[in-house]
């Protein structure tokens, strides 16, 4: 790109960037109302309370952290995190309103954990010990007692929807999904079987956030 | 800078030699390295220790539990012993069962030995004891307490059918070759951003989630103390190597982990609880060898000052 086209590319990003802060909506508006640009609603998928919708399989995005979100925005819209959904929303919301609306999402109280339905005894043993002599960490040893989050770069699993959580594995695993930090999922998910995605999935789904005293 | 050449020049001709100083029996290392990146692999024949299921559901299933716990939640279950917010099994992996990363089982049937860390025949209890002192930089419980009686049952029941004094493939960390570059603290810097800070954070220092210490601190007030064996960069590098990034062992080159080890090792961390008054003296009566980076200069910084109170 030469420099003229870079200046003026930079200019109708700071004009855009200008217009939204003149009125932008605040993050709840932003949510259920969408941006008016192409961004539909993310209140319509993800439920009011940020809570995610089991059935279909769509994520809780409340109290996840800012900047995770923001990273999830930025590769859906890039395409590094294959989404169909996705794209064209994360597209449309510039960058004041993804800073908007993931601050709002981490802001938000996360739902109670989904009612146990895990049958099998290798979802906490997979959470809490792995199967090391294959080389598959423990998924607490990154995502956090229980699976609450540690930081930036490792989300929460615990009350996230078991549809959604399994989704994603076996998107690591066929490598639709590849925006992990040092590919450290596609190395984990490739060690799992279907059943052990089902196992792991409803175990987490059913963990309590508050239950480790965790504020989001 | 010409000094830290020399020493970690140094460092790469006498690998064997050093690994006697720290926590290995000395009658064990005298085993040559394997040349090249074949060396970091534990063999496939390594011994196998019967699985947490088999735990009998008796009073000394109990003591083995117990030995269990205090390897994954130290500071918990063995308060008053610990002195950091490491856990054993943040150097021992799987709660100290995995092959090639300081297994218990490789340790368990080596001993009583002669360490040249301290000059006599050490038992297994006198050995934990130690990782108490330098890794966990506590105090050391005693040999007939609570603590001590769990570990070494979890110890002893992890060795079952083990032969005695055998050397067991996938004991300790797999040897790395000597490094083709002198370990540099600017190439392991760059290493450190890019394959290690994601965990351990920026500063090296960890990160905690819901009261709990998640990723390890590397060094700094909360990680092990100046004392323990991996301190030292051989010892470090062959951690590295076979086990990190978490879940990805042997992704790193042989390089790449000497590196980061020796930027790792050239951070303060806790002094030394044997400190003999000042630090060249401590050096010379515990640390005189290259792989230990104690009262070496580095960024302008003489090393072993000791980060936390003392």
């Amino acid at each position: 790109m030469s420099a003229r086209w870079a200046f003026l590319f930079t200019l109708a990003g700071l004009s855009m960037a200008g217009s939204a802060c003149a009125g932008s909506p605040d993050g709840a508006t932003l949510a259920t109302q969408g941006n008016g640009r192409g961004a539909a609603p993310c209140a319509a998928c993800h439920g009011a309370d940020g809570g995610g919708q089991t059935a279909s399989g769509y994520p809780r995005l409340a109290g996840l952290p800012a900047e995770y979100l923001r990273k999830q925005l930025e590769d859906f819209a890039s395409g590094i995190r294959g989404n169909a959904v996705m794209q064209p929303v994360a597209t449309a919301l510039n960058a004041d309103e993804r800073a908007t609306l993931t601050a709002y999402y981490a802001s938000l109280q996360p739902p109670p954990a989904a009612p146990t339905t895990a049958s099998s005894s290798a979802g906490p043993v997979l959470a809490d010990r792995g199967r090391w002599p294959q080389g598959l960490p423990a998924c607490d040893q990154c995502h956090g007692p229980g699976g609450v989050g540690v930081g930036n770069s490792f989300p929460p699993l615990a009350a996230q929807p078991a549809s959604y959580l399994a989704n994603q594995l076996r998107a690591w695993q066929h490598g639709t999904r590849k925006n992990d930090p040092l590919e450290l999922m596609r190395g984990v998910a490739a060690k799992l079987s279907a059943a052990d995605i089902d196992a792991v999935t409803a175990w987490y789904a059913a963990q309590s956030v508050a239950a480790q005293g965790v504020k989001p | 800078m010409n000094r830290l050449r020399f020493a970690a020049l140094a460092s790469t001709l006498c690998l064997a030699a050093c690994s006697g100083a720290g926590d290995l029996p000395a009658n064990i290392v005298a085993a040559a390295p394997s040349p090249a990146t074949s060396s970091a692999k534990p063999q496939a024949t390594a011994f196998t220790p019967p699985p947490e299921s088999a735990i009998p559901n008796d009073e000394f299933g109990k003591q083995i539990e117990l030995g269990r716990k205090i390897f994954t939640e130290t500071a918990k279950y063995a308060p008053g012993y610990v002195g950091n917010q490491l856990n054993c099994e943040n150097c021992h992996l799987d709660a100290g069962r995995l092959a090639g990363s300081g297994p218990l089982w490789g340790a368990y049937s080596m001993y009583p030995a002669y360490r040249a860390k301290n000059h006599h025949v050490n038992t297994f209890t006198e050995r934990l004891q130690g990782c108490f002192m330098y890794s966990m930089n506590g105090k050391a419980p005693p040999a007939d307490s609570a603590e001590m009686v769990a570990l070494e049952t979890y110890a002893y029941w992890m060795s079952q059918g083990e032969p005695v004094g055998k050397e067991l493939a996938g004991r300790g960390y797999p040897k790395l070759a000597k490094p083709v570059q002198a370990p540099d603290f600017a190439r392991g810097e760059q290493v450190f951003k890019r394959d290690c800070a994601l965990c351990h954070g920026p500063d090296g220092q960890g990160q905690m989630a819901a009261g709990k210490m998640v990723f390890p601190p590397l060094w700094g007030p909360q990680s092990f103390n100046w004392g323990a064996g991996m301190h030292e960069v051989d010892k470090a590098a062959s951690f590295i190597k076979a086990n990190m990034p978490l879940g990805r062992g042997n992704t790193l080159t042989e390089q790449d982990a000497w590196d980061a080890a020796y930027f790792m090792n050239a951070h303060e961390r806790p002094q030394d609880p044997r400190y003999a008054g000042n630090v060249a003296q401590t050096r010379a009566k515990f640390h005189d060898t290259p792989q230990s980076l104690y009262g070496v200069e580095v960024n302008g910084q003489v090393l072993g000052q000791g980060s936390a109170a003392h």
